[in-house]
């Protein structure tokens, strides 16, 4: 392709037209891709011609004999620059220099704004797309119109006039790219205070174009700051009050209000973007006090087709805070991505298969092959018994007359369906998400199967993420409504968080409406009972659409939401029925949150027994026993920390209690492999219990089950890390080997002793994550065929099929001599006599990366090193099992762990520290 | 053919010092001649010494007799002096060599040169051997070795191959310069840690060093041009190496810390504890080495191993245990060498004492050029810091 030589310039020399209103240096921009174009005007600007400066990677392309795949057509918002794009810039230019498929990017400046003309005039919203369509008239072979295809780009107003473009544009448009944009702002609706601020007459004047404070509010959204360099380089063209006019002129384009001379073209624009068919990307930054996440949810319902990608940390300035040309390229490249062009587009008359699929839409695997059997939904079982009135819920944390509250299964039945009718009732539609944030027990179990009946989706977060996290959480999983027990609802209140509010319980008129309450589950449950129950109900739901989102713990990162199917939750249920042979008869005590909604799913009666369910740390042998005793379960579930509880408050145990343990036949402890001694202390509880400890994460719960037999069988083998088991059928379990720079990159095998990312397949393994396309792309990276999903854990499979995990990918250290996983050396280092916990970290860069052992000792001390005694006993256990070399063994009375289960040790924070501790005194300075 | 044959005799300049006396084993190990260059004997059977100074162009020409490559160790080692000396011995010193070795038709250089030349105060961690800076290079005697590095380099070429090699902290067993002075000031309890002494630092093992040197010379042909910083590849923290030396050697380990940023802002009161000792020519501890001892110095070793096609022989713990050996007692760590269990035992007795009767020389000869008004020995070998 020849980039037209029509009415431009020669690339652009810093050098020479550097002066106080010309283009002066930008720092990470190539100077080669700078050049100025002198563009016939259009629109208003008919005869004149105007200089534009762009960045653009064509010349250079061309130079280097690179036919670029189509091009990227960027265009900043108010009131930044083509800076913001110098990111995607280089990595146009870094894709052609490595031989790969490489696009040509186009990032304009906009007139009046960077370093562009300031002609002087106020530019509305059609003028600016004109303006855009005239410069890349020029753009396109011998000086002609730019050829497709082509992908717009755009951040904030940048991505309207990018959008205008697109829509004006459909023979070469072959997609379209936003960033924390609108297109849509509902009349009556508030502005988002910051504009408001900027908007109000006199402030608009003074704080955009009298002064700089609307450049350096808007510079300063930058998350982390902005470098110093950079933040003079997008200040630099905006120096003086007249350079500035571009800046004022935007904000007072904001059509805010129906008579606005621009509304008619931004609700033109809204209109057109929801028949746009072009594949699409919305990557949006959370932290943004103008576009909030309406408008990306209204973005959302315009382009359902489009991947959504959130950079929870990310605000704002996007382009800057998080990896987005990253992203952008990995979009570029998808085969689903805009890389055919607009030729393959969709046909606009048939309906976008992916805007049917919200799996697809998140970027998830898609729905079950066909010819699957007919789907047995999780709330079979329930239905099945609706007219048994033998208790199917205990709940002992709750007394009802001195008794357990119990529930039948004809009453929770019946009330599962007038609960669902009544949300019905209440405009609650399928595919609406539903946020719970109740304790277990009757209510949350009626709640969550009336969702699923419904077709609401289910979204559950832990309290245990905190209250930050779980503000996160749920303004990330924007529910529609909202579920609460009083502090839920209290935390909504003060928080902001969107959705319409119900009760878990009833409340007070003067506490429902201080806390912007509109009904309770009772009230909905008797208006859904008055409409009909199930008679009102609408069909059941399709068995591949979204049934719940469940969150991640948050102990590997911001909690992410996963989303599952109706399809894969009840293949989840079968897993662990079958698995572990619950049925009817068995029953079911559990401590674990998650798990004791299934009971109802199993068929056989679940028991919750008295605990804080918040805190598994509150559950006490006796609660144990009262549970088993009540319910008459042969299988109890447990989570690591209530078991280390459960162990601790055995001695209170009477005879009684013990007797009704014995009883057990099966226990499972959920959340994370416990070892040996404690599986064993439990199993002293029950002694004719099989103890399991099954390996799962909550993207797969069950993947692999160990029992305390097989741990013990397993302890004699030399193998580092943790035995988890055996793959549980269906699910599968292979390797992807680390090369030398710790990347999982090879083919994933089953080979013993290959030390690799864990990867594992099952027909219960989630769909996807929620807004996280970039996130659930990278999980399913070089997979083999089906779906797959890679956990992030690294491991290695045996001879006989058994997985051993080693620790997570982001741990791994990357020595010299190879990576290596952190647990094998943590076992060793544990063994030391006053060790309690270990944790090996690297320090150096990766590569040459030193081993550290950091010990928890229980004993604070001055000097951070461990005494040198412990030191060369760690060394050489260390040395002994695993053949690392120790460079130092550090000391702390505690190591830092996760909220959630208390037991993962967060080995970033202790990396962070030992680089620091290890450094010296002088690491910071100099 | 061997690779000895290409370059059968071979001068080391400053061979009397430690690291020096060691380089000329390990070449007569490896089947070299050996001549030497210093102004005291090497003291080491076998080598052809002559006496005289590295800025002195007719003991350089006098040395270069018949030699085929040059390993060039002499540098004026100290934490404190006349810069004008640094200058004299450690560039104008090196530049001679050079010129001469050129002149004479020498085949192959290595410039013994150190960590130090491109260090700016900062902690190092995993570092490269990154080029020689003498404008950033904290001290006189790093600065001129920075300046001395550039030289040699830039005098690699087609006739001459020059290799620079920067040994980390050489110690050893009968080390009288690092190893002694730590032993005395903590026999004496005078050797306080900084801030805990948790800094990371990088040390050699005599031997692996002068092996490393050896590497350089048979490897010039192809790595010629290049520098490497050379080192055990066993970092450990400041406390953990003085403690080890200090246990091998049977004095007390240091306990006591002191606030490295007090150590290094009040140089005064750091030089009053560590007073000069009566007829040393320099202040036993200064605000550089204070930095030295309280700040990270630790090196990626992958280049240098896989391109010099060295490993360390001698582990940290071997290397311990030959120190405690040296001074009578029993090992108190584990020894153990890097290349395992099955390796024959080393030959050769624990170094000789720099202290040794002269006269082992061939041929000794007046040489009255020495610095103006007070003795300066030199002391060859690596950056001592």
């Amino acid at each position: 392709m020849t980039v037209g030589a029509t009415g431009t310039t020669p690339p652009h020399d810093p050098s020479v037209a550097a002066g106080p209103d010309g283009p002066e240096p930008m720092p990470g921009v190539d100077p080669r891709v700078r050049r100025t174009v002198r563009v016939p005007g259009a629109g208003a600007d008919a005869g004149a011609v105007r200089s534009w400066h762009v960045l653009d990677t064509g010349p250079v392309l061309d130079a280097s004999g690179v036919t670029p795949v189509g091009t990227v057509l960027a265009v900043h918002g108010n009131p930044t620059s083509s800076l913001l794009w110098r990111h995607v810039v280089a990595r146009s230019l870094a894709d052609a220099d490595a031989g790969a498929p490489a696009w040509r990017v186009v990032a304009v400046d906009q007139l009046e704004m960077g370093w562009s003309e300031r002609t002087g005039r106020r530019r509305g919203l059609a003028q600016r797309v004109a303006d855009l369509g005239a410069l890349t008239d020029v753009l396109g072979p011998d000086g002609g119109p730019l050829a497709g295809p082509v992908v717009t780009l755009g951040h904030d107003w940048g991505g309207v006039v990018g959008l205008g473009w697109a829509v004006a544009h459909a023979e070469v448009l072959a997609g379209v790219a936003l960033l924390n944009t609108a297109v849509h702002h509902p009349l009556g609706d508030p502005l988002p205070a910051p504009l408001r601020l900027a908007t109000a007459r006199g402030v608009l004047a003074a704080g955009t174009r009298g002064t700089t404070a609307f450049l350096d509010v808007t510079l300063g959204l930058a998350r982390p700051p902005l470098p110093d360099e950079v933040r003079r380089a997008y200040r630099a063209p905006y120096r003086t009050a007249g350079r500035r006019d571009g800046i004022a002129g935007f904000v007072a384009d904001i059509p805010a209000s129906a008579d606005h001379p621009s509304r008619p073209a931004l609700d033109a624009l809204a209109d057109a973007t929801a028949r746009l068919r072009v594949p699409a990307l919305l990557l949006w930054g959370p932290h943004d006090p103008v576009f909030g996440e309406r408008y990306l949810d209204d973005l959302v319902a315009r382009l359902p087709h489009a991947r959504v990608h959130r950079f929870v940390d990310a605000g704002h300035l996007l382009a800057e805070d998080a990896p987005v040309a990253d992203a952008l390229a990995d979009w570029l490249g998808a085969a689903d991505g805009p890389r055919g062009g607009g030729a393959t587009a969709p046909d606009p008359a048939a309906p976008d298969p992916a805007a049917a699929d919200p799996v697809a839409a998140s970027g998830g695997a898609g729905p079950a092959t066909p010819g699957t059997p007919p789907l047995r939904r999780l709330g079979a079982a329930l239905e099945e018994r609706a007219q048994d009135d033998d208790v199917a819920v205990l709940d002992l944390s709750r007394t009802h007359g001195g008794a357990p509250l119990a529930v039948s299964w004809r009453r929770l039945a019946a009330t599962v369906t007038d609960l669902a009718a009544g949300l019905h009732a209440a405009g609650v539609r399928a595919g609406q998400r539903v946020q719970l944030l109740v304790p277990p027990g009757p209510t949350l179990t009626a709640a969550v199967y009336a969702c699923l009946r419904l077709g609401a989706v289910v979204v559950v977060a832990d309290a245990g993420l905190g209250v930050r996290g779980l503000s996160r959480a749920v303004r990330g999983a924007r529910p529609d409504v909202l579920v609460a027990a009083e502090p839920g609802l209290v935390a909504a209140r003060a928080l902001g968080w969107p959705g319409r509010r119900v009760a878990a319980v009833g409340l007070p008129a003067a506490v429902r409406a201080a806390l912007g309450v509109e009904t309770d589950v009772a009230t909905l449950v008797a208006r859904g009972r008055a409409a009909g129950g199930g008679g009102a109900l609408p069909p059941e739901p399709d068995p591949d659409a979204v049934a719940a989102v469940l969150h991640t713990s948050g102990s590997t990162g911001p909690a992410k939401g996963v989303v599952y199917t109706h399809r894969q939750l009840a293949a989840m249920r079968d897993v662990v029925a079958e698995h572990l042979g619950i049925g009817p008869q068995t029953g079911l005590v559990t401590g674990f949150a998650p798990f004791a909604l299934l009971g109802p799913a199993f068929g056989t009666r679940s028991a919750t027994p008295v605990m804080d369910v918040s805190a598994p740390r509150t559950l006490t042998a006796r609660a144990v026993a009262d549970a088993v005793r009540v319910s008459r379960a042969t299988v109890v579930f447990l989570s690591p920390a209530a078991i280390m509880n459960v162990v601790a408050t055995a001695p209170a145990l009477d005879a009684a209690d013990r007797a009704a343990l014995a009883g057990v036949r099966t226990v499972l402890s959920t959340g994370a492999p416990v070892g040996e001694r404690l599986l064993a202390a439990v199993v002293d509880l029950v002694p004719r219990a099989v103890a399991h400890t099954p390996y799962g994460m909550t993207e797969c719960l069950l993947v692999t089950d160990i029992t305390l037999e097989g741990i013990r069988e397993a302890a004699g083998r030399p193998d580092a890390g943790v035995c988890v088991g055996r793959p549980i059928p269906p699910a599968q379990v292979l390797v992807s080997a680390l090369d030398a720079d710790g990347r999982a990159t090879g083919a994933p095998g089953a080979a013993p002793g290959v030390l690799g990312e864990v990867l594992v397949a099952a027909p219960h393994l989630k769909s996807g994550y929620d807004r996280l396309w970039w996130t659930d792309r990278a999980a399913a990276r070089d997979v083999p065929p089906g779906r797959w999903h890679r956990t992030g854990d690294v491991g290695h499979l045996d001879d006989e099929g058994r997985l051993w995990v080693e620790g997570r990918l982001a741990h791994v250290l990357l020595t010299a001599d190879g990576p290596v996983a952190p647990v094998g050396a943590e076992q060793a280092a544990e063994r030391v006599p006053l060790v309690r916990r270990a944790a090996l970290v690297g320090v150096g860069p990766a590569g040459a990366q030193v081993a550290v052992v950091v010990v928890e000792t229980g004993r604070r001390t001055r000097s951070p090193l461990a005494p040198a005694a412990t030191a060369g006993l760690v060394r050489e256990a260390v040395r002994g099992a695993v053949g690392v070399p120790v460079v130092a063994v550090l000391a702390r009375a505690t190591l830092p762990t996760d909220v959630r289960h208390n037991s993962k040790v967060d080995r970033t924070r202790l990396a962070a520290w030992a680089t620091e501790v290890l450094a010296g005194h002088g690491g910071a300075r100099a | 053919m061997r690779v000895v044959d290409d370059v059968p005799t071979v001068l080391v300049t400053g061979a009397s010092g430690y690291l020096g006396g060691a380089t000329v084993r390990a070449l007569q190990a490896a089947g070299h001649a050996v001549r030497t260059l210093q102004r005291r004997p090497s003291g080491v059977p076998g080598a052809t010494d002559v006496l005289g100074t590295v800025t002195d162009v007719r003991d350089v020409a006098e040395a270069l007799r018949g030699v085929d490559a040059v390993v060039h160790l002499a540098a004026k080692v100290s934490l404190a002096g006349d810069p004008r000396e640094f200058h004299r011995v450690n560039v104008e010193g090196t530049r001679l060599v050079l010129a001469a070795a050129r002149a004479v038709g020498v085949r192959r250089l290595v410039h013994v040169s150190s960590p130090s030349v491109a260090h700016a105060g900062a902690a190092l961690a995993g570092a490269a051997a990154e080029p020689a800076d003498p404008v950033r290079a904290r001290g006189e005697y790093a600065r001129t070795k920075a300046a001395a590095e550039r030289y040699a380099l830039a005098a690699d070429g087609d006739g001459l191959h020059v290799v620079a090699v920067r040994p980390h902290l050489v110690w050893g067993a009968g080390d009288p310069q690092l190893v002694a002075r730590i032993v005395d000031r903590a026999a004496r309890g005078r050797l306080p840690l900084l801030d805990h002494g948790t800094a990371l630092i990088d040390s050699t093992y005599v031997d692996n060093a002068a092996d490393a040197l050896v590497a350089a010379l048979h490897r010039a042909p192809v790595v010629h041009g290049r520098a490497y910083v050379v080192t055990n590849g066993e970092p450990r923290t400041v406390a953990e190496l003085l403690g080890g030396m200090c246990a091998a050697s049977g004095v007390p380990v240091p306990r006591l810390s002191v606030p490295a940023g007090l150590a290094r802002a009040a140089g005064a009161a750091v030089e009053a504890v560590w007073r000069v000792r009566p007829g040393q020519d320099e202040p036993p501890m200064t605000r550089f080495l204070a930095e030295q001892l309280s700040t990270a110095h630790w090196f990626d070793q992958r280049r240098t191993r896989a391109e010099l096609r060295w490993r360390p022989r001698v582990s940290l713990d071997e290397g311990l245990a030959r120190l405690a050996a040296a001074a009578g007692r029993a090992p108190e760590v584990p020894g153990r060498a890097l290349d395992g269990p099955g390796r024959e035992p080393r030959e050769r007795p624990a170094p000789p004492a720099p202290s040794r009767p002269a006269g082992t020389a061939p041929h000794a000869r007046p040489h009255g050029r020495v610095g103006p008004g007070r003795a300066t020995p030199l002391r060859p070998g690596p950056h001592r810091a």
